[in-house]
């Protein structure tokens, strides 16, 4: 009796540990940040610090609420329109991610079965290597006297430099090239493990090749074509570096505004209120991803 | 016919991505044994960028800072993301679990900008009513911790749910203390899922340059923050130099551990499978 009560303390002391550790790790460094971003965002800058919340002044706290950075944020047309061009950006990105991943996925799961891990491991490969010297690499293609454009002149197809750098064009560009391995994992995770009885049901049927393709494979592949979308569409919103090295001042994305308010403004509350509007701005397609798993669960069980 | 045309088809667009995915790495490292100080204008082969490199104290001391920093972060993240992994596998209903894991999923899904920006006004509050941390190694070290502990905790947790409970249960039942059954069958089947946990979050600390940015003080500049400064202002041979140098390392790294983990897999099996064929004589 009394050993088995012992051997009780000694697993719960155990859990609260197991789970207390990371509970006070993650409060410290995520909760708590982030609650303060929210503080900060309903504060005033006065005299290059940020204005205190509660006021003690008279011997009771009394909380005042500023919104005036959120007012800024809905009436200053500028900060719409860079929300709005990240999110087109961001769907440009992950259309064109899905057009190029999604067949390369496809013929992935179909090559012979040996070779499969070696050409994984080719799409990953780049992914371990600095991504800040594959976007800088980009840019030494891309600019006006750059490999591209001395290449094409060389050979005589142009005979002037075509504007790549500092365009939409060389934005979208680093950002597929940045996420399309994030697309292609899940899609070949998902396509490799297609029932191809479907596929060859369907051609004994007589049912032509592209029809299969988009009545069957299409269909049973949704999971990985969310995902995939997901993964892409959610980090590519929020980019801050790509579009600050490739492109150019006339890219709009609400990354750069908002380590511009933070570092050339030094605006601590509009930074805060502009990275609280786009985490609501994230969470959107977050819950769509969320729900969609575990309805997807749910019809498992 | 139709078979062929599929069979090409698919053949060039492989083809195709690997170029595009490829073309950029190649290169800068072609490019990095260019002469000429204009990076996209051919002279002739020289190492003469790898000469300036060894010269530039500036980058030699961030790269030495990047590696410290690394590594220390990644052994911090490998720690508390096998706690979390373990939290959550292997206590399925405690109060506030569904925080813990959307706290632990957070990094992952929040931009780099929002998780700097919080990390930083977190800790200039702290420094306010402490009068410490300072802006530095440390600040950096805990932003890309708190990274690397979310992707750590997926590797592990991944691993953890195909693991066999049974060998737990097993030494249970044999009269091992919670404690000793982590420490001699958990941990060793772990090891090589806390191997790729270490080496996926170093590569993202060496990497990062936004929180590093948002937390770093004056005079701790990383690899990355160096690189990204001067790449903002334009073309600068050296990047290329150090660009290739850290491709070699890189490769070098993704294939000897590619080998060590599917060395270790086949091991592990060997050995689970001579296991139950012991167990079933």
């Amino acid at each position: 009796m009394a050993k088995s009560i012992k051997k009780e303390s000694v697993f719960w002391r155990g859990r609260s540990i197991v789970i207390g550790v990371p509970y006070l790790w993650f409060i410290l460094l995520a909760a708590i940040p982030l609650l303060i971003v929210l503080k900060i965002s309903m504060s005033t800058m006065e005299m290059a610090s940020v204005s205190n919340m509660i006021d003690w002044s008279n011997g009771w706290p009394k909380l005042t609420l500023n919104f005036a950075s959120y007012q800024f944020i809905g009436t200053d047309p500028l900060y719409l329109r860079t929300y709005l061009s990240s999110i087109k950006y961001a769907l440009i990105t992950t259309v064109i991610c899905l057009a190029i991943g999604y067949p390369f996925a496809y013929f992935m799961a179909r090559a012979p079965k040996h070779m499969q891990p070696t050409l994984l491991m080719l799409i990953m490969l780049p992914f371990w290597t600095s991504f800040l010297l594959r976007i800088y690499a980009w840019k030494t293609l891309l600019v006006d006297n750059g490999i591209i454009n001395n290449m094409l002149m060389s050979i005589g197809v142009i005979s002037e430099p075509m504007p790549m750098m500092n365009t939409p064009f060389s934005l979208v560009i680093g950002m597929v090239y940045s996420y399309l391995p994030f697309m292609i994992l899940p899609l070949y995770a998902n396509l490799s493990k297609l029932d191809v009885r479907f596929l060859e049901a369907a051609a004994d049927l007589g049912t032509s090749p592209l029809k299969t393709f988009w009545l069957i494979t299409v269909p049973l592949s949704k999971a990985g074509i969310i995902a995939g979308s997901m993964l892409v569409f959610i980090p590519a919103i929020g980019e801050y570096v790509i579009p600050e090295l490739l492109g150019g001042p006339n890219t709009l994305m609400i990354g750069r505004v908002l380590w511009d308010e933070f570092f050339s403004n030094n605006d601590w509350p509009m930074a805060s209120a502009v990275a609280v509007v786009m985490m609501l701005l994230i969470l959107l397609p977050m819950a769509i991803l969320n729900k969609y798993q575990s309805d997807q669960a749910e019809a498992k069980a | 016919m139709n078979q062929l045309i599929h069979k090409y088809f698919g053949r060039s667009w492989m083809l195709a991505v690997y170029a595009f995915l490829y073309l950029p790495i190649v290169t800068l490292v072609i490019y990095s044994f260019n002469d000429s100080k204009l990076v996209t204008v051919w002279s002739h082969a020289s190492f003469r960028w790898y000469y300036a490199l060894m010269e530039d104290s500036d980058l030699i001391a961030a790269v030495w800072l990047s590696l410290k920093i690394a590594f220390l972060s990644a052994l911090m993240a490998v720690f508390f993301g096998t706690f979390v992994a373990f939290a959550l596998n292997r206590y399925k209903r405690f109060y506030g679990r569904t925080l813990l894991s959307s706290m632990a999923s957070m990094p992952l899904v929040m931009p780099e900008v929002i998780v700097g920006l919080a990390l930083l006004l977190m800790l200039v509050s702290v420094q306010h009513w402490l009068g410490f941390p300072q802006r530095g190694l440390f600040t950096i070290l805990l932003g890309h911790a708190l990274l690397g502990t979310a992707y750590a905790a997926v590797v592990v947790s991944s691993r953890l749910r195909e693991m066999d409970g049974r060998l737990d249960e097993a030494a249970m039942d044999l009269g091992a203390k919670p404690f000793q059954v982590f420490t001699l069958v958990t941990l060793p089947l772990l090891i090589p899922a806390l191997v790729s946990a270490f080496l996926l979050t170093f590569t993202l600390s060496f990497d990062d340059v936004v929180l590093s940015a948002f937390l770093s003080g004056p005079g701790y500049n990383t690899m990355p923050m160096v690189i990204f400064s001067r790449a903002r202002l334009g073309l600068n041979p050296t990047i290329n130099a150090v660009a290739t140098v850290t491709i070699l390392v890189v490769t070098f790294a993704v294939i000897a551990s590619s080998f060590y983990t599917s060395h270790a897999e086949r091991k592990r099996k060997r050995e689970v499978a001579l296991a139950y064929s012991d167990a079933n004589q």
